[in-house]
């Protein structure tokens, strides 16, 4: 027997019945939803925070989950500090804080209040590059790019803090930025020519 | 990552009152925050401790005294650290990257979760991460495995170089509980091994927080050795390390330490070995016979079989190069 397919009034009214009760319902469905939203997705902790980075202040609000990569990156605009892993075991995001190397994909922005943050940007007096940017470009220090400000900020710190003694050193101090381009021979020129001067 | 309230304490005290089961003390945030973005931990609130505990590394009589917030370079470049327990020092040194070791603190290092990778994926079952869920390594992927101490609850290591050396030099935890009492625990009691309770790090009370770590001045600081093998050179976990000391008179070894990373689930003593060789001479076939004794009842999983060789062979090594300090 063959069926064809057809309207009946019995479907008609079935359809524009359901049709009918689900305009009707979008409001109580929306409120349904921000009652389940709220119990399952905990709502958003913002607190204001104040914070010197590159020698100025700034004042935002800002996420608790916010780490001080993503603040610099999203809220700031200082895109220079790269998001390599996210995770702590690439170095792309190496910032300065009170002078010394750290990963910002790690620092909770909420905990980087009175502190003073150095980024890449921070780092050249007005137009005159810092003495290891000028390195790296001479020294073939990079090849993609991205890795660098984190190598550069590294390599800042590993002048600063005297462990230029030998290539082995400088390779153990600088293993925390890791150069998927494997510019790191050109990296280790740069950090010894600044060394040097 | 779930959202959460962020509180500041100036006080242990303070810290204590604030704690509740779903907030988490936080302090280098170097493995805390990691966990939090892959969701392994979700605390309702984290309690910055930072300014509420010591961060100083002193000399209290004849004794190393490091605030629990100490970072873990400011330890390793300190300069008593250096003169009287530089095996501590070459143990942080080995592990980490030095911007990691800039933000991590000395008492979440001993704090700090396995690297296991199951425990790292949430679509696993890991007894460590999720109670009696059962452990995927055992018959997974476990060349990072341990090979003493396990059981079938779990096979993780604890990944800490820092707390070898501390193992090896008897250190003492000092705590806070919550009812503000202070509680002293011996290294060699704080981590646990993975009993019935896997899921349990160490012996370390429900809430308490570290205030400081003890180390008495001894004779370990003339011919000591940290020997960590790995994957690659630098900023690797180890597959096996090994901290070894000697208190030597001429040839005699009068007495050492012998302790080892990547093996266990705690920070493991080699204690057998170590008696066999009080008394010795340092002599290479004497530490042969040591690293034989140590390794002689270990039973490696089905991919880590290779470090009870890799072991021996470390474990010589560092003695050797004991020597040559």
């Amino acid at each position: 027997m063959e069926h064809k397919e057809q309207y009946s009034r019995r479907s008609f009214l079935k359809i524009s019945g359901l049709l009918a009760a689900f305009a009707a319902v979008p409001s109580s469905v929306k409120a349904f939803y921000q009652d389940v939203k709220q119990y399952l997705i905990p709502k958003k902790n913002v607190s204001r925070l104040t914070l010197n980075i590159n020698k100025t202040s700034h004042t935002l609000y800002v996420d608790t989950r916010t780490t001080l990569l993503d603040l610099v990156r999203e809220q700031l605009n200082l895109t220079g500090s790269k998001k390599g892993c996210d995770h702590g075991q690439c170095g792309a995001c190496t910032v300065h804080i009170n002078g010394e190397r750290a990963l910002s994909c790690l620092t909770l922005a909420s905990m980087s209040q009175g502190k003073e943050i150095t980024t890449i940007e921070g780092l050249a007096n007005g137009k005159e590059l810092h003495p290891m940017q000028k390195a790296f470009i001479e020294c073939d220090g990079f090849q993609c790019g991205y890795c660098t400000p984190g190598q550069i900020m590294s390599a800042v710190a590993c002048v600063n803090e005297g462990h230029t003694g030998s290539v082995e050193e400088i390779k153990e101090y600088m293993s925390g930025n890791l150069c998927r381009c494997g510019a790191y021979n050109g990296i280790v020129q740069s950090i010894q020519k600044v060394a040097a001067q | 990552m779930r959202p959460f309230n962020f509180e500041k304490v100036n006080s242990a005290p303070e810290a204590l009152a604030l704690k509740s089961a779903k907030s988490q003390y936080i302090s280098g945030g170097t493995n805390l925050v990691d966990l939090m973005k892959k969701n392994i931990t979700q605390p309702e609130a984290l309690i910055d401790v930072t300014s509420a505990i010591s961060n100083s590394v002193e000399k209290k009589n004849t004794k190393l005294t490091i605030g629990a917030m100490a970072s873990n370079n400011k330890v390793a470049k300190d300069n008593y650290v250096l003169d009287k327990f530089p095996l501590i020092s070459k143990s942080i040194l080995a592990g980490a990257s030095p911007q990691i070791r800039n933000m991590a603190s000395s008492a979440g290092n001993l704090l700090q979760r396995t690297r296991c990778p199951y425990f790292y994926d949430i679509t696993t079952p890991c007894n460590k991460r999720k109670p009696n869920s059962g452990c995927s390594a055992i018959d997974g992927g476990n060349r990072m495995s341990a090979i003493a101490g396990y059981n079938d609850q779990c096979v993780a290591v604890h990944p800490s170089d820092f707390c070898i050396s501390l193992a090896a030099l008897d250190a003492t935890v000092t705590a806070v509980i919550p009812d503000n009492k202070e509680i002293v625990i011996p290294f060699k009691d704080f981590h646990k091994l993975p009993e019935t309770t896997p899921w349990l790090d160490n012996h370390l009370p429900k809430d308490a927080i570290i205030t400081k770590i003890d180390v008495a001045e001894n004779r370990f600081n003339k011919n000591y050795s940290y020997v960590k093998v790995r994957d690659r050179t630098s900023y690797a976990f180890a597959l096996v390390s090994v901290a070894a000391a000697l208190d030597l008179n001429g040839k005699k070894i009068n007495d050492v330490r012998l302790a080892s990373g990547g093996v266990a689930h705690k920070p493991w003593r080699w204690y057998d070995a170590e008696e066999f060789l009080k008394g010795k001479s340092a002599t290479e076939d004497n530490f042969v016979e040591a690293a034989k004794l140590a390794t002689k009842d270990l039973k490696p999983l089905s991919e880590n079989a290779y470090k009870i060789q890799m072991l021996e062979g470390a474990i010589v090594t560092a003695l050797q190069d004991c020597l040559n300090q």
